[in-house]
């Protein structure tokens, strides 16, 4: 039996094996906004993302969350990168919502230039989404979105957090987890794979910022996802959405794992979800099992170096990492957080 | 309304009646007082629509334009130096996306080294990106051209800057006559964008473009340059019907006509230089000028025909492609390749470096005769130079060349005169 | 063409003198340049400002090269720069110092001008006294106003006005006048 938190909803479910609550089991009001048969599909099919995408999923879940909870009044700004391109091969667009995409560090500036144009036309009816991979974001993207953040303009900035660069070819960003394998961080020499003690923690630097809304969320739990776009777009001035989403290609890992994945990755404590409101935590997923990391990272290949002899070191590292954050976000205890 | 003000006050006052709706402001010396003014504006109420966005950087500055202009809003932004290269990525998608925005360059030279004063290398950095760009004469100008912009970049589906020598124009005083809004309004309409981010009728913008497609795209920007050399005199006759004046336009004469030597310049320089050409009439010189006040689209035709009689020209600029010469220079002989005229390159006023109605004759004299080096930098200190190439040669380790000539013309220089 | 050089320090109000003179001449209906020469904004550069009027448009955008006026708002500069170069015959010549011209180290160039075209003026310490504030400036052109007719005090009163709204410009014109008055009287 699994219980539900307790800030969305009180239903008892039989579960089997996989722990996803279909759809079909649930109340019309409580279904994902992919089970209606009036749902926006802002992203459409067609598209050429890999098999096994998570930020295809991702995108089109937490877009027409967002297209829902605006009556499909939505304006998106896209950096460049993965969901940029496959989503725009030329000459067909995926998208069948407002979409300009710009340049690879700008999104954040864009999307607040079209919000300062709603308010100008006096249209704030009309919402705005930034959206980018976590290089446009984290990287190249982030002066600009600190900007976002500093004047709180009013859009809310969704980052699909694969590690890495992945359109280009799988290099390492500041989201890239110590150990993992990209092209520019090998597995070869004395530290395999990317350095550990480096990086940064986006959703705690949105925090930081002390923003109306921070959450991080993973395509495992599309419910979740979409509850907590949905709640962002009921607050005005910037919101930041982190999403978890596996790269079957980037990672090494098998296309019908990515869900699999997106799950061990939260249930490890490796990716936190919680929410943060003004820069204050106001609530966690509580982990129910706690997984060991090996669970996790024996199934990406970009993490293979790290079982091999000689590298006990690392594997105990990511141990460190995962434990550190469930201490931190108190994600195993019982207690009302 | 005539009013005795600071050039970058007249500007601010110029786009507040073009009735912006998203202006983007970060600051670099010289156009500061212009978004300054701006924002007090906007914060007063006294613009009615509008939203001020006080961006982190340069390259936030254009992109929220570029968001808001996608968007349907008139937007405007203002810059110089610096600011052109690091919004440089910005520049080139705002015009390769046709977004109508409106920029001033406050003209300022570009480090290294480091200089606050003016000179064109900042607009000349962005002359192959598809913007528009058109120089103003002075203050009045200044104020008439920007007004002129929105309409061209909004009829042209085109972003255009619009450049102003710093300091020169931006902080200088003068008599301006202020429009009113009425006539504003009646020269420029609402903004009707060509293409615009709705939800009632969504589109994609800023697709990626395969090789199938790229050449016709990159044709079509510059097709739009080629009618803007219709659009610019149209417009610039429509203004002067309802404001009076006859400013911007694609080129301006200024006793060219029949002239064998005809100066070629852009910008403010030309106010020094009248008096000097005049004098030199006076003592029987055949010799005028010709100020190009829209750089891109380079006027060609305009040229050819104010220059078809002419044995020579002096070109005049505050710019240089180094290691190859004058930039205006090069654009006018390419457009004269086949007349059989002379067109010699002078480089002057880089950094700041003031003209003189002395240096000007001294080196117009020279030019009359055929007499000037290839390209000559105007007002230069050679033994300065010959000292420094000798340090270079005699060690390895000569030190930082800006710090060896500020030690040899700067501070221990004035120290050892006393 | 009537041509002006304002020299002084950063912070001293160099910039807007030069400011208020070409408002003060814009008001009798003549035409008026200010522009201001400086590197980047710091209390205690040396900054000059020129200004130039005349009774048609003034297009001349080089450095004034020979001052009919010249003003110095800072005398520590004699020894920094070349403040005097190009100074005409019959220029003014204005020190905002208590100190005497033989003191200041320069009484032969102020001798070589026309009678009434030199003045030292103590000029922060009347400004210190109506203002509260050591800005020399429309002391300074107050003064100026009564050694010539180039433009008028109550033109340089409109001027401060404008420049000064409420009691901050009263106090202005209280001192410009004061100094008028002071360099009318000899």
């Amino acid at each position: 039996m699994v219980e539900v938190s307790e800030t969305k909803q009180k239903i008892k479910f039989y579960q089997t094996g996989t722990l996803t609550a279909g759809n079909r089991l649930l109340d019309e009001g409580h279904r994902s906004v992919q089970a209606t048969i009036d749902r926006s599909n802002s992203l459409d099919s067609g598209h050429r993302a890999c098999q096994g995408c998570g930020e295809a999923l991702g995108a089109r879940y937490a877009i027409d969350a967002a297209m829902r909870a605006t009556n499909n009044q939505l304006i998106a700004a896209n950096a460049t990168g993965c969901l940029e391109v496959f989503t725009t091969p030329y000459p067909e667009t995926a998208w069948s919502i407002p979409w300009i995409h710009s340049l690879f560090g700008n999104a954040a500036a864009v999307a607040g230039g079209i919000a300062a144009a709603m308010k100008a036309k006096g249209r704030e009816d009309v919402r705005v989404i930034a959206q980018g991979g976590d290089g446009g974001t984290t990287d190249i993207g982030f002066g600009c979105m600190s900007g976002m953040f500093d004047r709180n303009d009013d859009v809310l900035y969704i980052c699909y957090n694969n590690q890495a660069y992945m359109n280009t070819g799988v290099q390492r960003s500041s989201a890239t987890p110590g150990a993992a394998r990209t092209a520019t961080t090998m597995p070869v020499g004395e530290e395999p794979g990317n350095e550990f003690g480096t990086g940064k923690n986006m959703p705690l630097i949105a925090m930081a910022h002390q923003i109306p809304y921070v959450a991080t969320a993973s395509v495992h739990d599309l419910h979740d996802l979409e509850h907590k776009v949905t709640k962002a777009m009921s607050f005005h001035g910037s919101r930041y959405i982190e999403i978890y989403v596996p790269c079957p290609l980037g990672w090494g890992s098998k296309p019908g794992q990515t869900i699999t994945i997106a799950r061990l990755a939260v249930e490890t404590g490796m990716f936190p979800l919680f929410e943060a409101e003004n820069g204050n935590l106001v609530g966690v997923t509580k982990i129910r099992h706690q997984q060991p990391v090996e669970e996790y990272l024996k199934l990406q290949r970009r993490f293979a170096h790290v079982f091999k002899k000689g590298n006990e070191s690392q594997l105990e590292a990511l141990q460190v990492i995962a434990d550190n954050n469930i201490e931190r976000f108190d994600l195993m205890s019982r207690g009302k957080r | 309304m005539l009013e005795q003000i600071e050039g970058s006050h007249a500007v601010a006052k110029a786009i507040a009646l073009s009735r912006p709706e998203v202006i983007s402001a970060y600051p670099i010396t010289p156009q500061t007082h212009i978004v300054e003014d701006l924002g007090t504006m906007v914060k007063a109420g006294e613009i009615e629509n509008c939203q001020f966005m006080l961006v982190e950087s340069e390259f936030g500055a254009l992109s929220a334009c570029i968001g808001s202009s996608a968007a349907g809003a008139r937007s405007y932004t203002a810059t110089s130096s610096q600011g052109m290269l690091f919004m440089m990525e910005a520049v080139y998608n705002a015009s390769g996306m046709g977004l109508p925005i409106v920029m001033t360059v406050g003209n300022r030279a570009i480090g290294a080294p480091i200089n606050i004063w003016n000179d064109w290398s900042d607009s000349m950095s962005a002359r192959d990106s598809g913007w528009l760009q058109l120089f103003a004469e002075n203050n009045q100008e200044s104020v008439d051209v920007h007004i002129q912009a929105f309409r061209l970049a909004e009829e042209l589906s085109m972003p255009v800057m619009v450049c102003m020598d710093g300091f020169i124009l931006t902080h200088a005083y003068a008599q301006v006559d202020i429009p009113d809004q009425a006539q504003v309004d009646e020269f420029l309409p609402p903004f009707q964008p060509r293409q615009v981010l709705d939800p009632a009728a969504p589109l994609s913008m800023g697709a990626m473009v395969g090789p199938e497609a790229f050449t016709e795209v990159r044709y079509l920007a510059h097709h739009k340059q080629v009618e803007a050399l219709e659009i610019i005199p149209k417009q610039a006759t429509e203004f002067e019907a309802i404001f009076g004046r006859d400013s911007g336009g694609l080129i301006k004469s200024f006793e060219a006509d029949g002239a064998e030597t005809v100066v070629v310049t852009m910008g403010s320089v030309i106010g020094t230089m009248k008096e000097v050409l005049a004098g030199m009439r006076e003592d029987g010189i055949s010799i005028g000028a010709l100020t190009i006040r829209s750089f891109r689209p380079f006027p060609r035709e305009a040229l050819r025909e104010a220059l078809k009689d002419a044995k020579r020209v002096i070109v005049f600029e505050k710019s240089v492609a180094v290691g190859m010469g004058g930039i205006v220079a090069m654009n006018l002989r390419t457009a004269l390749q086949d007349f059989p005229i002379l067109v010699h390159s002078v480089i002057g006023g880089l950094g700041g470096r003031p003209i003189t109605r002395d240096n000007l004759r001294r080196m117009f004299e020279k030019g009359i005769r055929d007499q000037l080096d290839e390209p000559h930098f105007h007002d230069i200190h050679m033994d300065v130079v010959n000292r420094e190439i000798e340090r270079e040669k005699a060690e390895c380790r000569s030190g930082a060349v800006a710090e060896n000539i500020l030690n040899d013309v700067g501070v221990v220089a004035a120290a050892k005169a006393i | 063409m009537f041509q002006v050089r304002i020299h002084g320090r950063g912070g001293q109000g160099v910039v807007s003198a030069a400011e208020m003179l070409s408002v003060a001449a814009f008001e009798e209906g003549k035409h008026s340049q200010a522009v201001p020469s400086f590197g980047s904004e710091r209390m205690g550069a040396p900054v000059v400002a020129y200004v130039r009027i005349d009774n048609k448009e003034i297009e001349l955008r080089e450095p004034v090269l020979e001052p009919d006026l010249l003003i110095v708002q800072d005398p520590t500069l004699f020894s920094a720069i070349d403040v005097f170069a190009g100074l005409r015959e019959d220029g003014y010549l204005l020190v905002n110092t208590s100190k005497s011209m033989e003191d200041l180290g320069i009484a032969e160039t102020a001798d070589k001008l026309p009678a009434g075209h030199v003045a030292a003026i103590s000029a922060t310490e009347l400004a210190i006294r109506h203002l509260r504030r050591p800005t020399p400036n429309t002391v300074l052109l107050g003064a100026f106003t009564a050694m010539s007719d180039i433009v008028k005090i109550e033109s340089l009163f409109k001027a401060i006005e404008r420049k000064f709204p409420g009691k901050v410009g009263e106090l202005n014109i209280a001192a410009a006048q004061a100094a008028y008055s002071a360099a009318k009287s000899g």
